[in-house]
């Protein structure tokens, strides 16, 4: 802002300082802004630069911060054969298991937990609190607690080293079935018995009206799932050891081996790269619903 | 297009009795307006005519068929709610063809009746739209729509006008009553406002704790209301009610205050000093001229309306009493008003029951 004509040279001086005031202010907060991005980019930065070395530049030692000129051999071979001391799964394979078992536990989670919702929520049935309790406490015990007796089951069944085996135990999710069931006691008695007035039968108004009223809120689930499916680690490794099931997440964590021998630092951060594409494309192309799930209301 | 019957509908909530048994037959393409306070039961009775509700006794007959067993779906029945319930995601054309598409109306045929009603209603413009979209008024419209779009046998309205602004809820009163005369469907509609009751119904339902108080078109509720609550229910300002004992050999009231008012209409039955319940309309009310011997009343507010002034005040016995008198020109709070209560205009109601009391045949 320029100062107004007809001020004296006191007034413009007093101006001036505030102007600088301010300005001196911005650059300060700014200032912890950046640093705090640094902070967080400086990792995947290391990864990425690292990943376009050479192994024995990061096997010296050294932390190179600049790109090197190895990207493109680093890449294929994690792609195509895998990396570590082990030649370890190729990532387009670990790459395609992840994807496929992280949309297969995403898209089960949230068919699931729709409907047990659906059913806590508009019917009313003999032991309904009973059942929505019970799924209520399954969140009280977490993967880890469950797993013995969990793994004696898929063995019982013959699904160890079966995408059937990684995906099955995980799918029923007590927190989606709980976040639906807030929405539905949310939408109004009226819909409901509009379309009982219409003739819609439940399934009907399932299709027709809950399900698409909770688009947003499917949305918002599928990426928080999806990223949580990406990042099993526990489960895969126990149930699968056929290294052309391997998951990106457990195979990057065997490439590193712990004996003396060099881990190809190159490769592994190369994979590393790779494993955080896909989560990462999934919350951008999904950002705007995402955000819309969790703040908007639909009137 | 249909007759309408309830025989002896009760229901109650756990122990809670909600509805007394409610006898009532519609005629077919008549509109009846059950009215009454919050909680007396109207929109109970409604629920459970579309089937949203099961009573507890009783049975609902469309076209001399019981329909109590039925689904809402099977009773070929469509309601307008309260809050219109239009689906959000829905354009206002799926929203009006939805109950067509789940009865399998073929597509040309859907289309042309959603535009037929639409045209009717005047919302032609509107199909496109999401109901967010839409005024008040045009949600209205089209949560009416989709009542018309189906051809229902019966129409119910669950105080649809009552998210409507004072000159828009007007305005939509008429059009329902043009339009349903026009449809000619057997119409239920419920509110809590007396006025939509009087001007939309050829027939009042005025419902009290769970009981049809009286049933009767809207002049015959106003001019010879069934009981008490009916009588001070209808009516703005409420009728006044005084304190009275049945004289002359049941040819008079004495008021409490101390005036003889003679009946006009012939004796009422009952011993002499029977306890009685007069009833004035304010409207009734006439300011007495130089000469006459009224009752004075103390004027405590006076409120001008410009072609009439409602004044309240006090009678020498204590009783708060309404006058409404024509003109602007009425005295001021403070002043003493001698009136007459034209004996014409006297309703008589038994005190222990409320009931109304008729001349005995002379």
């Amino acid at each position: 802002m320029r100062a107004p004509e007809g001020i004296g040279p006191a007034e413009g001086r007093a101006a001036a300082a505030a102007r600088r005031r301010r300005l001196l202010d911005r650059a300060w907060t700014h200032g912890w802004l950046v640093l705090g991005v640094l902070v967080f980019a400086l990792p995947i930065w290391i990864t990425l630069v690292g990943s376009t070395h050479d192994a024995a530049t990061i096997g010296r030692g050294e932390v190179p911060l600049l790109p090197g000129h190895h990207a493109i051999g680093n890449y294929a071979t994690a792609w195509a054969e895998g990396g570590g001391r082990f030649r370890t799964t190729a990532a387009a394979v670990m790459l395609w298991n992840s994807a496929l078992m992280a949309l297969l536990i995403a898209a089960g989670k949230i068919a699931i937990s729709l409907l047990s919702a659906y059913a806590v929520a508009f019917f009313s049935f003999p032991g309904r609190m009973a059942f929505f309790w019970m799924i209520f406490l399954t969140l009280m015990l977490p993967v880890e607690v469950r797993i013995i007796p969990t793994f004696q089951v898929m063995v019982d069944l013959a699904l160890i080293n079966t995408m059937a085996g990684l995906v099955v135990p995980l799918v029923a999710s007590a927190t989606a079935t709980l976040l639906f069931r807030q929405f539905f006691l949310t939408i109004p008695d009226e819909y409901v018995e509009a379309a009982k007035m219409d003739g819609a039968g439940p399934l009907r108004f399932f299709r027709d009206v809950v399900v698409p009223l909770s688009v947003t809120n499917i949305a918002a689930l599928f990426v928080i799932l999806f990223i949580y499916g990406w990042n099993q680690y526990l489960w895969p490794l126990l149930v699968v050891n056929d290294s052309s099931l391997e998951t990106i997440v457990v195979g990057l964590s065997k490439m590193i081996g712990t004996g003396d021998a060099q881990n190809e630092w190159n490769t592994i951060m190369a994979t590393a790269v790779l494993a955080m594409l896909p989560p990462v494309a999934v919350v951008v192309l999904m950002q705007r619903w995402f955000v819309r799930g969790l703040t908007e209301t639909e009137k | 297009m249909a007759t309408l019957e309830l025989a002896g509908v009760r229901k109650s909530f756990g122990a809670v009795p909600v509805l007394h048994g409610i006898d009532l037959a519609v005629a077919d393409g008549e509109m009846v307006v059950i009215v009454g306070a919050s909680g007396c039961g109207k929109s109970t009775l409604l629920r459970i005519v579309a089937g949203l509700e099961t009573p507890t006794g009783g049975r609902v007959l469309i076209d001399g068929r019981d329909v109590t067993p039925l689904e809402p779906a099977d009773r070929d029945i469509a309601m307008v709610f309260q809050n219109y319930a239009l689906y959000p995601h829905m354009s206002v054309f799926d929203n009006m063809a939805y109950g067509l598409k789940i009865r399998r109306v073929p597509r040309a045929e859907i289309r042309r009746r959603v535009q037929e009603t639409a045209e009717l209603l005047g919302i032609s413009a509107l199909l496109d739209r999401r109901p967010r979209q839409l005024s008040g008024g045009q949600r209205q419209r089209v949560a009416m729509g989709r009542a018309i779009v189906r051809e229902p046998r019966l129409f119910l309205f669950d105080e649809p006008l009552s998210n409507l602004d004072a000159k828009l809820r007007v305005q939509m009163r008429a059009e329902i009553r043009r339009l349903q005369r026009r449809l000619g469907v057997t119409s239920l509609f419920v509110t809590h406002d007396q006025t939509e009751a009087m001007t939309l119904g050829d027939r009042l339902v005025v419902m009290h704790q769970g009981r049809a108080a009286q049933i009767a078109t809207p002049m015959e509720v106003w001019a010879r209301p069934a009981d008490t609550y009916v009588a001070g229910f209808i009516g703005s300002p409420a009728m006044n009610f005084l304190e009275a004992r049945l004289a002359a050999e049941g040819r008079a009231a004495a008021l409490a205050a101390g005036p003889v008012l003679r009946f006009a209409d012939g004796a009422r039955p009952g011993p002499e000093g029977r306890r009685l319940v007069l009833g004035v309309r304010p409207e009734h009310v006439r300011a007495a001229a130089a000469g006459e011997d009224g009752i004075p009343l103390a004027v405590d507010l006076a409120e001008p309306l410009g072609s009439e002034t409602v004044l309240h005040g006090r009678l020498p016995g204590g009783e708060a009493f309404t006058a409404r008198l024509p003109g602007a020109g009425a005295p001021q709070a403070g002043t003493v008003l001698p009136l007459l209560l034209p004996a014409e205009a006297l309703h008589v109601f038994d005190a222990e029951t409320g009931r109304r009391l008729d001349p005995l045949p002379a």
